[in-house]
């Protein structure tokens, strides 16, 4: 079976399932060629899942994917064609880099499809100028807004001229000016290579009407494809949204009809929520300007803009989250201060994200929020009974919120915000993603609310049909209100025919006079002087295996983004100084200082004699005398002392006498290691007594000692902890820190999205894992160069071997310390959840079982298992060796080769554990 | 009252999200069953298969009995015998720690009253186990010695004995010791991290915009946490010290369990207090994760609860009299090992509670500020 000519792609029977749920069931597909083809339906009906698996981003559970001619279950195919499509994911910028500027973002997709510089160069240039984007090209993505961003997401898709580009809901939370431009630079585009297939996925159904082919979608099925028009003819429905809403299976469709909304009567009291002259500024940038608006009890009031234009710090300052830079907001007529905490009982939030706890119930949510607003018990259960009923919410009463789809979690959401009765709700965003009849039926509930309970609602959206329905809208831009009106009226002020070419009359006025500095009209201009330059031959001269150019895309971009976080690599270097001080000096296993206490019964000179060794130590310090064995046991019960000597009554009479006697010592043996060696310390100042006694008598000294016993302390000579334990904490911190920012650097492109550029971009994941290595190994290398420095200045070390061996084992050392962190990061999904792995899994084998205080061959059990397998034991003795020792590469071959193999084999695990598509 | 019952059902919510979080619960699983078990029976405190060569140059009876000394596992490992060419090489790439050289007509010498000496060579850079394996083969040379000359001329009895005796840990065995060291270490780490975390993702989450705008104060919801997380620790410390600690390793606990479990509790609140007091100045998950590294590290690795803090920089004692990590590891030492009562660890629980206090205040204070910055 070959797909056929005319399709660029075709699905067959394809299921994909994400637990017991089915994202996609049975979905069989021929996707025409050379077409613009627009997958509509709701959020989580499986146009994502789609869209990933046609990009290759996602490995095929069940059925056959034919994309460009092949077989995408095949990897052999998935390489060969990746440099043929282009996917943008769902979100913002998703697989952008927000600490990179434009044109480093640009260049780091050119560089992955092994474009040269002067190749990247043009293509830059050429992009940026017919996206308008040319001016903003040292601009740090972050800093961008929702249309531009959208736009430079596009030029990264476009950097190597796919035959198939696939934009996964491109346009949600931009603007509806950008909005407009982002589909007619698709179409000039296209227009330029009418061979390319174009596939989007897209909640807005007015712009849906602008594609040559549809495929409506709802519960993981295909429920209808065909042109614009031959969907509304099919249901005789006169705009695509209603003709979706037929297409719907009948039980889906249940709660319709058209909404009705009934007039509001006027209020009589004053102004529920007043802005006065708002203004929020982030240092220097102004989120919000100065904005002005008085809203009635009762009153629907609609905010409109696109991302980031300033409605949740708005509202975040309305909810008193947020303190107002300058001007007031006034809840109820108070300034939000000073009214704290009954002000809150008369207002209700949801914030953007469904602030749900996920992880609880929908009892449990209702409850939760019920008791925390202090319902009397009887009057919470009433309240919950009646919102369960009213939202519908019966069926879904133990399944926790985050199984919900995102409908009910919405109404949920909706329920617990007024589960106190409040007289305000204050909405952000609630129905972004939500299914066109799950957004009817809310907006059911909101007019009940506001006509039937005098409930005012302050809400923001991005749907123009929802600000239809408000009693009176505000349009922002930039931070600052543009207009303020009944919608109708806006309307008619701008002599415009919807509320969305009103909208963009008045975007383009703003811009006008903020003097274009947004960059969208250069982009006619752009478009024009667009060259014919001959597009290079995609995939020719790519290697398939390994390519340095596309390591080093990585590698580039990592230390752009390393060099852009003061914070990461701050305390990198600082932190490293501040923890090597701090071990260094502290750790020490010297034993002195130590506190004793004598217990002395005889007191006689003989007595004082027995203690003179004891007292001239430099080891001990003595506490006052005990009087009595109840206070040595309680002196060492509270640590006061470490030992108590007992001295006998009769002892000087019987030393006197020649009659044997025995003194005895309580050692506190609370720490093994400490309470050995006071034992030590201890036999040998007696047994120094016994000579000095016997001495004294006049005994041979031969008799009294029969053979001397000299201990060298090898190596270091003074026995000082020191010179082991700072070469030891360099050892330590050598693996602590290098591991965790390596595991930290990949989860976090796993928790933020722009792991999907390794999935669907020509990029093999040895490539990836060690370009983004490189970058984490030369801040090891550095943190090396601090610590070595700290060893042997600050900690006065001597560096008695050779240097250069010691600088090679650094390396090789840091090189498999960080594949220690990589292979964690392999199990790890969340950065929460890496950080703590590694820091629990580094911290504890590394300073207990790797040889630091105690040597790995006198270790036992499984504490000695893990000291073999961890790479710090093999550099430990070349930090220590090399330090104190003296020694060179040759005395220490045997560590050199473990710690290669060490960093050969942790990069190949985790190079066997990443997966080079979406599971 | 109204507080106590908002603190009250904030935690019960805090529990249910612990218990949902696998990797959590799992890493703290972890933490205080293998990593105690794994540290407890390292030996590492004490002289265990330490590793010896000799050299014996003489070659006599005396000198055999010398080397028959060293056949003592489990403190060494069966001594082997070299010559004096190899000793540096052998020191060097660390395959002895020590190595004795008894030297050519030792008995011979030591018969005639010549005081012949004895040479030990210690490997220094062997921390812990240089110091006290020097002195074990001092009293392993003495011993024999003495044994020696005791079957060749009639020797006098010793006039003086020493008695020593080691209370608390009769046999100065590690795993006492590591098991509960390990036990609060882990303390000090998952609390801090916990509380911290839960903080951050509420925010990263979006459901802490949602909590300060309802009827619920900041001290409310640090509290919440605070008890919600020494609930879960406490738990996991009596269960790892019952199981664990007097169960599978069979350590006798001389002290009060529910009284160091108070302890614990105090402590708690404390790291708890700290975490959050992170979470409030750091801005993302990954910065507290490096923030705290910063504060967990030394606060354990000082803490006493590995090396003596007795041997520590004078400036850096008093430093470390200012964490309470080094007053938990006083005080758990006290009670559990030395049976100390209330009487004689009050002190360090006023002081753990008091910057605990401090904590939670510098945490308030920024909490409001938390809204703000996640923009």
């Amino acid at each position: 079976m070959t797909p056929d000519e005319q399709n660029v792609a075709r699905l067959e029977k394809v299921s994909l399932r994400y637990g017991d749920k089915f994202a996609l069931d049975k979905v069989s597909l021929d996707v025409p060629a050379g077409r613009k083809i627009a997958l509509i339906g709701p959020d989580g009906v499986g146009k994502s899942s789609l869209l990933s698996l046609l990009a290759g981003g996602r490995r095929i559970q069940t059925g056959d994917v034919w994309v460009l001619g092949g077989d995408m279950s095949e990897a052999r195919h998935r390489t060969a064609v990746c440099s043929r499509i282009a996917y943008m994911p769902q979100g913002l910028g998703k697989n952008l880099y927000p600490d990179l500027s434009v044109s480093e973002n640009i260049a780091f997709f050119g560089r992955l499809f092994g474009q040269g510089k002067a190749e990247r160069d043009w293509r830059i240039d050429e992009l940026t100028k017919s996206t308008g984007l040319a001016p903003f090209k040292d601009r740090a993505a972050r800093n961008l807004s929702g249309g531009m961003r959208q736009k430079l997401g596009l030029c990264c898709a476009l950097v190597h001229d796919p035959t198939l580009l696939v934009l996964d809901e491109p346009t949600t939370g931009v603007d509806p000016l950008s909005r407009r431009q982002f589909w007619e630079l698709i179409e000039r585009i296209r227009e330029r290579r009418a061979d390319m297939s174009v596939i989007v996925a897209t909640a807005y159904m007015e712009e849906a009407e602008r594609f040559d082919w549809l495929v409506a979608m709802d519960g993981g099925k295909i429920i209808s494809r065909g042109t614009p028009l031959e969907l509304k003819t099919k249901t005789g429905a006169s705009s695509l949204e209603e003709a979706f809403i037929a297409l719907l299976p009948a039980e889906r469709r249940s709660g319709g009809g058209s909404l009705v909304i009934p007039p509001r009567p006027p209020s009589k009291d004053g102004p529920v929520i007043v802005a006065r002259n708002l203004t929020r500024r982030f240092g220097a940038f102004t989120a919000v300007d100065n904005v002005n608006f008085s809203i009635e009890r009762g009153e629907i009031f609609g905010f409109l803009g696109s991302n980031g234009c300033g409605k949740t710090t708005t509202m975040k300052m309305l909810t008193g989250l947020l303190p107002a830079t300058s001007g007031q907001a006034l809840l109820f007529g108070n300034a939000i201060e000073a009214e704290g905490m009954s002000a809150r009982a008369r207002v209700g939030y949801m914030s953007q994200s469904f602030s749900l706890y996920t992880e609880l119930t929908v009892r449990q949510n209702l409850d939760f929020h019920a008791r925390l607003f202090h319902l009397a018990p009887a009057r919470a259960k009433a309240r919950i009974a009646a919102l369960i009923r009213q939202f519908r919410l019966a069926a879904y009463l133990d399944q926790t919120a985050s199984s919900l789809p995102l409908g009910i979690r919405q109404r949920l959401s909706l329920a617990v915000a007024i589960v106190h009765e409040p007289e305000m709700l204050i909405l952000d965003e609630p129905t972004s993603g939500v299914d066109p009849i799950a957004r009817d039926g809310f907006w059911r509930l909101l007019i009940d609310l506001s006509r039937n309970h005098g409930v005012t609602i302050f809400i923001s959206t991005h749907f123009m049909n929802e600000a239809a329905r408000c009693d009176r809208i505000a349009l922002m831009d930039a931070g600052r209100v543009l207009a303020t009106g009944a919608p109708s009226a806006l309307v008619e002020a701008r002599r415009a025919a919807t509320l969305e070419d009103a909208f963009i009359s008045y975007l383009e006025e703003s811009i006008e006079a903020r003097g274009g500095d947004d960059g969208r009209e250069t982009m006619a201009a752009a478009a024009r002087d667009r060259a014919d330059r001959p597009a290079v031959a995609p995939g020719a001269k790519l290697n398939r295996w390994f390519s340095p150019r596309r390591m080093f895309a990585y590698t580039i971009r990592e230390t752009l983004e390393l060099m852009r976080d003061p914070i990461r690599l701050g305390f990198a270097l600082l932190g490293t100084a501040f923890l090597m001080g701090v071990m260094a000096a502290g750790i020490s296993t010297d034993v002195d200082s130590l506190t004793f206490a004598v217990l002395d019964h005889d007191n006689t000179p003989e007595s004082r004699a027995y203690l003179e060794e004891l007292r001239g130590s430099r080891y001990f310090i003595e506490r006052p005398p005990l009087s009595d064995y109840s206070g040595l046991e309680q002196r060492l019960k509270s640590g006061d002392i470490k030992l108590g000597i007992e001295i006998p009554p009769s002892f000087g009479r019987d030393v006197r006498k020649g009659v044997p006697i025995s003194v005895g010592a309580w050692i506190d043996g609370a720490m093994p290691f400490r309470a050995e060696t006071i034992r030590g310390y201890l036999q040998a100042m007696h047994q120094q007594y016994l000579v000095d006694l016997a001495t004294r008598e006049g005994s041979s000294a031969s008799q009294a000692e029969p053979a001397t016993i000299e201990t060298r302390w090898v190596y270091n000579q003074d026995f000082y902890s020191i010179y082991t334990m700072a070469p030891s904490t360099l050892a330590f911190l050598l693996i602590l820190i290098p591991a965790i920012l390596m595991a930290l650097a990949i989860v976090r492109e796993k928790e933020l999205g722009s792991i999907t550029n390794l999935y669907v971009t020509p990029v093999t994941r040895i490539e990836f894992l060690l370009g983004k290595q490189l970058p984490y190994i030369a801040i090891g290398m550095a943190n090396f160069a601090v610590l070595l420095l700290m060893a042997t200045l600050v900690f006065a070390v001597p560096l008695k071997g050779s240097l250069f061996a010691l600088v090679v084992g650094a390396l090789l050392y840091v090189a498999a310390t960080t594949g220690y962190g990589m292979l964690i990061s392999s199990f790890a999904s969340s950065q929460i959840a890496a950080l703590f792995g590694t820091a629990i899994l580094s911290y504890l084998p590394a300073f207990q079982f790797s040889g630091m205080l105690t040597p790995v061959s006198s270790l036992a059990g499984a504490a000695a298992v893990m000291g073999r397998m961890f790479p710090m034991t093999y550099f430990l003795p070349i930090s220590v060796g090399v330090f104190t020792k003296g020694l060179g590469f040759a005395d220490l071959a045997g560590n050199f080769r473990s710690l290669a193999i060490f960093a050969v084999v942790l990069i190949l695990l985790s190079f066997l554990l990443l997966r080079d598509q979406e599971k | 009252m109204p507080s106590l019952a908002n603190i009250f059902w904030l935690g019960t919510k805090e529990i249910r999200s612990f218990a949902h979080d696998y990797v959590l619960v799992g890493l703290v699983i972890w933490a205080f069953s293998f990593a105690v078990y794994s540290m407890a029976q390292s030996k590492s405190q004490e002289l265990n298969n330490a590793s010896i060569a000799i050299i014996d140059e003489d070659n006599s009876p005396l000198s055999h009995l010398i080397v028959e000394g060293f056949r003592l596992p489990p403190y060494f490992r069966p001594p082997k015998a070299i010559a004096l060419q190899d000793v540096s090489r052998l020191m060097d790439n660390g395959t002895y720690t020590f190595i004795l050289d008894v030297p050519l007509h030792f008995e011979r010498d030591v018969l005639a009253g010549r005081q012949p000496a004895l040479q030990v060579n210690v490997d220094a850079t062997a921390v812990v186990q240089a110091g006290i394996g020097a002195s074990y083969i001092q009293q392993i040379l003495t011993t024999q010695i003495a044994n020696f000359l005791a079957r060749s001329e009639r020797s006098q009895p010793q006039r003086v004995s020493l008695d020593i005796r080691i209370a608390f840990n009769p046999n100065a065995t590690t795993s006492w010791f590591t098991s509960v060291m390990g036990i609060i270490n882990n303390v000090t780490m998952l609390a801090i991290i916990l509380s911290g975390a839960a903080v951050i993702r509420e925010r990263e989450h979006g459901t802490m915009d949602h909590l300060l705008v309802m009827p619920v104060t900041p001290f409310e919801i640090a509290m919440s946490k605070i008890w919600a997380n020494a609930f879960v620790i406490t738990i996991a410390v009596g269960l790892s010290l019952s199981v664990i600690v007097r169960g599978l390793l069979g350590i006798p606990v001389a002290g009060s369990v529910p009284l160091f479990l108070v302890g614990v509790v105090i402590y708690l609140f404390f790291a708890s207090a700290v975490g959050i007091f992170l979470a409030s100045v750091a801005r993302t998950m990954p910065q507290l994760g490096l923030l705290y590294l910063l504060v967990s590290v030394p606060m354990n690795v000082l803490s006493g609860s590995n090396t003596p803090i007795e041997s520590m920089p004078r400036a850096l004692q008093i430093v470390m009299q200012a964490s309470p990590s080094t007053h938990f590891v006083s005080f758990a030492q006290a009670i559990l090992y030395r049976g100390a009562g209330l009487d004689l660890v009050w002190p360090e629980f006023l002081i753990v509670a008091l910057i605990g206090g401090l904590f939670l205040g510098l945490a308030l204070l920024r909490f409001r500020r938390i809204s703000a910055e996640t923009n």
